[in-house]
């Protein structure tokens, strides 16, 4: 059966840590990172695999800073 | 097995910021949910293919600074006077979409009888308030929105309704008036809320073909800066506090 495989662009200077995508994600894949970007903020960050490409963290993401790619596979 | 630069490819992309947001960074504080607001309305004006037809009337208030982002026509408006001012700019271009973006102390306290008379005079425009319980620019004081009890900084001990007065649902009022066409309430805190929120967008920006009255779009929102939170506590705190006190969903729609 074919399934979904996604991955995140995520632009962390935009990024100004609200963690609220963090919550939106249903397969669990962001966590904060350890480092800051140029304004001192923590940034989100794709941790692991299993990202379904649902776009969900995309569209609460106030700032706009994720971008969303996904592709079917037959793996 | 696919790596991650193999998805990474033009033709596998399926969500991106839209192009009619500027690049500059947005000036909200983090989580808040006006940057969500600000980039629905792009969305929506991108897909329906309006961005030489719309023209965007700004407040004044945390959204003073819409027209930095927006990448279509805005005007600035006195304090509370946007949809006086979006009447005008209809009136005299009534083949373009007009929206103000109003704040709730700009929509619901400085600007009451601006916003009831467009209102009830069913003025073809589309009205976006965020409703965040607080004056979030200056620095969290009481708006006519804040809850009983919720703390602001000239109400510190939380809102006495004996003494300041009842907060103001300003959508169900302005939804008794005859002028009005389609009157909801919607939120931008969860994935699901925000596809709603797009859809009520949509519709109210639609309903200016028809010219059928006036659209009026309340979003529930967090301040978390005002209110002294995280963003995700916020959002907790508003699920738990705001929306039983101002439910979400459609609160008039068009009679055909």
């Amino acid at each position: 059966m074919a399934k979904v495989k996604g991955t995140l662009v995520i632009d962390i200077e935009r990024c100004k840590g609200c963690e609220i995508c963090i919550g939106a994600c249903p397969a669990s894949v962001l966590s904060m990172s350890k480092l800051v970007n140029k304004k001192g903020y923590r940034y989100a960050v794709e941790v692991t695999e299993g990202c379904t490409g649902c776009v969900n963290c995309a569209i609460v993401c106030p700032d706009g800073a994720i971008s969303v790619y996904r592709v079917k596979t037959n793996e | 097995m696919l790596t991650r630069e193999d998805i990474i490819k033009e033709e596998n992309l399926v969500y991106k910021r839209t192009s009619l947001l500027t690049p500059k960074a947005l000036s909200y504080c983090p989580g808040c949910g006006h940057g969500t607001v600000h980039r629905l309305i792009m969305e929506v004006v991108e897909e329906m293919g309006i961005q030489a037809e719309t023209i965007g009337i700004a407040p004044v208030g945390c959204s003073v600074l819409a027209y930095e982002f927006l990448e279509v026509d805005m005007q600035q408006a006195a304090h509370g006077r946007a949809p006086a001012v979006a009447t005008g700019v209809k009136r005299v271009m009534p083949e373009k979409y007009v929206f103000t973006y109003q704040g709730d102390g700009d929509l619901a306290a400085i600007g009451t009888a601006e916003t009831i008379h467009a209102c009830n005079r069913g003025e073809n425009i589309s009205i976006f308030f965020v409703n965040n319980g607080i004056y979030g620019m200056t620095g969290g004081q009481m708006a006519p929105t804040t809850l009983p009890g919720m703390k602001a900084s000239t109400c510190p001990y939380g809102r006495d309704v004996k003494m300041m007065g009842n907060p103001l649902k300003i959508t169900e009022l302005v939804a008794q008036l005859p002028g009005v066409r389609y009157v909801t309430r919607q939120a931008v805190h969860t994935p699901s809320a925000v596809r709603k929120a797009k859809k009520a967008i949509r519709i109210a920006f639609e309903n200016q073909k028809l010219d059928k009255g006036l659209s009026f779009v309340e979003f529930v929102s967090n301040c978390n800066s005002g209110w002294k939170m995280t963003p995700v506590q916020s959002n907790v705190w508003m699920e738990e506090n705001m929306f039983p006190f101002y439910p979400l969903g459609d609160i008039k729609l068009p009679v055909e």
